[in-house]
């Protein structure tokens, strides 16, 4: 290539990011040649047997005709060539808001692949189960400090699995007691998962109104509040990153109309070792493992979402529940099931135990000094970057913020640049985008969080890909409008894939 | 701390720049008297040997399939797992990333996802999977809130469903009003049949297969009795292997196979994190809950893949969606999509038929061994339901004390059979090792 051929398709490298050969690969069934194998199999010990002969033919499969066939090179090549088109905390910052992708340490990989812990049955014997269940017993125990509430259940395996498990709780709270309550409440920043548990359990939503420096107003709920309403779910820090200081007074207004307070604990990394959601009125929260306590995101999950309640509702927490033995019982852990109040069973086991171990791992590595410094460091990281963007970028709601910041595309206006836009461009300087479009409440928002793990030069690098993107939105809107331009792929056609979807591969020319 | 680089420069220098004196007024929006004024009541921070010596030491104290010869399955089982699996879901872009919401930094995500969803329908023999669900009860209990909006009815009748997984659907079908109850079994294991217990308010038929007890169903029945009255048929699947060997349970006329595949490549951890994994017809699609990912094109005509139909879930569509998913089991998919790439479309029948053969012998060992019996007479795939003499409990003892955790005490689950285990054969039991359990049982009484 010469060297005008490279001008011409622009810098080298770019904020965080250079050019650099991508790998093309195929999928899997398009890579398939009949009669390679990946796989070996020990010699059968026992007589065979024909399928024809042990069961029903009307039930038999001729073929796995659609699985490929393919070499264990073949494979490994497919995945290792494909994960490069991946971001990943492990590569850089990713300041997805809301979802805490702080680093993830290996150690906790390590222990959770131990064989006492990754090769053992569900139903194995109690009595041979004795570490897990010890350390169930002290998860559960530390993340009541952390939190403050009284009694907490690790089986939901995932964040919006706790909420339903919560609100399940307060529907079986409300039942016992007779009320019949029909209505959540639900301010205007939530999660969307809040209101979807809610209405799983068939609950109306009430909106609540943020007021306009953005926090929620005890006047607000108070407005809302009545006979009908069951709980008010909110999230402390909210969605803006705020702390929402009145929470004291609304949770007394909730509670003094006979209602309970549901804690979204999504941005519980803001408040470790500073305050704790059980001392603000706060009587069920879920906690979400993957975000506050490190483990790993899975490009989707597994998550973990345990649940912590007030004494209140420890009679409708699921089953089972892990309990220490005492006196004649003699040492060590049982599984209890029979609660006449319980919400039942909501996982076929007891939760994603494998991420359960790793943020034991991250709690004991941490120690209560360590997790306080993570919340110091993640509201530190925030703010810096609030100082340092908004010179160039509207904030709607501009005091200090806790994890978190949201800006928005409101001083891109004219410049035919959107959220979108921009989000796009700092993949091309080499970062994962913000979360964008969220919270609904403000127009076109970038919401940022840095998390603890940032240093002040990799924050100081990704705001000058946000400045340098401001000042391109000026001087070269259209470079923005269609980026990114670094990628193997350019910007994807969502319209399309929702307009026709072609959900699976099948045989024959590609057509899209 | 390690995983924190700030040095006490850094801190000064910003906040120098925010414009504050110090950290902790960083937190001045947290009213005093709301702060916690202490520290946190935790143990003391460990160093990393530390944490390591901690965690062997608690793992120690747990049995597991490589301390024991393993017989122990029922919902959960004890396969191989090819060591490429480990290697590649190792790889930190997979493991590192979160939901591909940016799918040109994500194509690694989202292609995984499209091949799992095509093998998935593949083996279920349905139009349309997701990218799966917490696990399988969660799915069964998802499948069951989209027939009961698809039908608008409220009844669920289960035929030989794991009690776990039929607990997990009362709880999550309480809020919409479902009524879940259980078909009753005729003494071969097998369910009766299922006209007389259908109306008009059924919603769906929710059948394993295998069943829980191991046996091989009859789909097309269930099917056809399950239309018949309106209501759509669940196939629940908690032994993915089967799949191997059984026709895709949407030819027989199943509108919704959902179930666990922690089978394919995923540890059994204890019971979790696994696979569940959903699929149905495409005309379901829009009441399917869950991600999904579709084939499009990106601006310069290439493939490329992204999240689609998202208009069905909590963010966009909130109170209405179709459920309240949002993290999922995406590195499960990850391990279970490569697992199925390695052993494909031969190695999967053949590890299928490994399964079975074992069974085969374990019954017939059973069948010549006085003092066990096999009361149940219908075909199966690895598990077997096997009598023991004196108490199930005292079997299973009698075994451990040989190092064999021999399979399930029934007592709390089908009592009919007398004294019996839930005898799970994968791959991983050998010849001597289900002698050694067969002499163990016999001899307990």
């Amino acid at each position: 290539m010469s060297t005008d051929d490279r001008q011409s398709v622009g810098p080298e490298t770019l904020g965080n990011a250079a050019r650099g050969l991508a790998y093309e690969e195929p999928l899997l069934f398009e890579r398939s040649r009949p009669g390679r194998v990946g796989y070996s199999l020990p010699a059968l010990d026992v007589p065979p047997v024909a399928p024809e002969d042990e069961l029903p033919a009307a039930l038999l499969r001729a073929d796995c005709e659609g699985l490929p066939e393919l070499s264990e090179v073949d494979v490994v090549r497919h995945f290792t060539r494909i994960s490069t088109w991946n971001y990943a905390v492990d590569l850089g910052l990713y300041p997805l808001g809301s979802c805490t992708m702080k680093y993830n340490p290996k150690v906790n990989e390590a222990v959770a692949s131990f064989a006492g812990f990754a090769r053992t049955h569900p139903l194995q014997p109690v009595a041979l189960s004795q570490g897990l269940l010890y350390l169930f017993h002290q998860l559960e125990k530390h993340l009541a400090e952390i939190s403050g509430m009284d009694r907490v259940s690790l089986q939901p395996a995932a964040g919006a699995q706790g909420e339903l498990a919560g609100v399940m709780m307060i529907r079986a709270y409300h039942e016992h007691r007779g009320e019949r309550r029909t209505k959540i409440l639900v301010p205007d920043s939530a999660h969307g998962t809040n209101p979807a548990s809610a209405g799983l359990n068939g609950y109306e939503i009430v909106s609540v109104p943020s007021g306009a420096d953005g926090v929620l107003h005890p006047e607000a709920v108070a407005a809302v509040m009545g006979p009908g309403v069951a709980a008010l779910m909110l999230t402390n820090p909210s969605t803006l990153g705020l702390f929402e200081e009145h929470i004291v007074r609304i949770a007394e207004i909730v509670h003094a109309g006979g209602g309970l307070v549901y804690g979204d604990g999504a941005n519980l990394n803001a408040l470790l070792g500073v305050a704790r959601p059980g001392d603000l009125g706060i009587d069920v929260m879920h906690f979400n493992l993957h975000k506050t306590f490190s483990t790993p995101h899975g490009g989707g999950g597994p998550g973990a979402g345990p649940v912590g309640v007030k004494n209140l509702l420890a009679p409708y927490l699921p089953v089972p529940v892990v309990r220490k033995l005492s006196g004649s019982e003699g040492d060590g852990f049982a599984l209890d099931y029979e609660f006449p109040h319980s919400i039942g069973r909501l996982h076929g086991n007891f939760g994603n135990v494998g991420m359960l171990v790793r943020a034991f791992a991250y709690i004991r590595t941490l120690g209560p000094d360590g997790l306080r410094r993570c919340a110091e460091m993640a509201v530190l990281n925030a703010n810096y970057l609030l100082a340092r963007l908004r010179e160039a970028y509207h904030v709607p709601f501009d005091r200090p913020v806790m994890h978190e910041c949201v800006l928005s595309d409101a001083r891109l206006e004219g410049t035919g640049v959107t959220t979108l836009d921009v989000a796009k461009r700092l993949i091309d300087h080499g970062y994962h985008p913000p979360t964008v479009y969220f919270p609904l409440i403000v127009h076109g928002a970038l919401m940022i969080e840095p998390t603890e793990s940032e240093s002040l030069e990799g924050l100081d690098r990704f705001v000058d890909a946000m400045l340098a993107i401001a000042r391109e939105a000026e001087v070269d809107p259209e470079t923005v409008r269609s980026a990114p331009h670094f990628t193997r792929l350019s910007r994807l056609d969502e319209t399309r894939a929702a307009r026709k979807p072609i959900l699976r591969w099948q045989p024959g020319p590609f057509e899209a | 701390m390690r995983y924190i680089p700030h040095t006490e420069d850094d801190v000064r220098q910003m906040l120098r720049a925010i414009g504050v004196a110090s950290v902790e007024s960083l937190f001045a929006s947290i009213p005093e008297k709301l702060r916690l004024g202490r520290s946190l009541a935790l143990p003391k921070a460990a160093s990393e040997q530390e944490v390591l010596a901690e965690l062997a030491a608690l793992a120690a104290r747990n049995a597991h399939a490589e301390s024991h010869d393993w017989f122990l399955g029922a919902g959960t089982y004890a396969h191989f797992v090819p060591s490429a699996i480990d290697a590649l879901a190792s790889r930190a872009e997979f493991y590192t990333s979160y939901t591909p919401y940016q799918p040109e930094i994500s194509q690694g995500t989202l292609q995984t996802i499209f091949e799992w969803q095509t093998m998935i329908c593949a083996l279920t023999g349905l139009d349309v999977s997701n990218a799966s669900m917490y696990d399988g009860a969660s799915a069964a209990a998802e499948a069951v809130l989209m027939a009961m909006r698809l039908t608008r009815r409220h009844k669920i009748v289960t035929v030989g469903l794991h009690p776990h997984y039929r607990d997990v659907l009362r709880t999550y079908s309480a809020g919409p009003q479902g009524v879940v109850a259980e078909a009753p079994r005729e003494a071969s294991g097998r369910t009766v049949p299922l006209s007389n217990l259908l109306d008009r308010e059924t919603a769906c038929v929710v059948l394993q297969q295998p069943s829980f007890l191991g046996v091989v169903e009859e789909v097309r029945a269930a099917a056809d009795a399950a239309h018949a009255v309106g209501a759509l048929l669940v196939v629940v699947v908690t032994e993915a292997l089967s799949l191997a060997l059984l026709r895709g349970p949407g030819e027989l006329g199943a509108d919704i196979v959902c179930g666990e595949a922690q089978s394919f490549g995923v540890p059994m951890s204890f019971g979790g994190p696994h696979l569940g994994f959903l699929a149905t017809r495409s005309s379901f699609v829009r009441q399917m809950p869950g991600r999904v990912v579709g084939q499009t094109l990106d601006a310069r005509g290439r493939r490329g893949f992204v999240l689609t139909l998202s208009t069905r879930e909590q963010h966009i569509r909130r109170e209405r969606a179709t459920s309240n998913i949002c993290t999922n089991q995406g590195l499960m998919l990850l391990r279970a999509t490569i697992y199925l790439a390695l052993l494909g479309r031969r190695g999967l029948r053949e590890l299928a038929r490994m399964n079975l053969a074992k069974a085969a012998y374990l019954r017939a060992r059973v069948r010549a061994t006085p003092g066990l019996r096999l009361p149940i007479s219908a075909p199966g795939f690895n598990e077997v339901v096997v009598g023991v003499p004196g108490s199930a409990a005292h079997a299973l003892k009698h075994a451990l004390d040989d190092r064999i955790v021999g399979g399930l005490d029934l007592a709390p689950y089908a009592s009919e059979f007398g004294p019996a285990l839930l005898v799970c054969t994968t791959e991983l039991a050998s010849r001597s090792g289900i002698d050694r359990l067969v002499k163990a049982l016999s001899q307990a009484g």
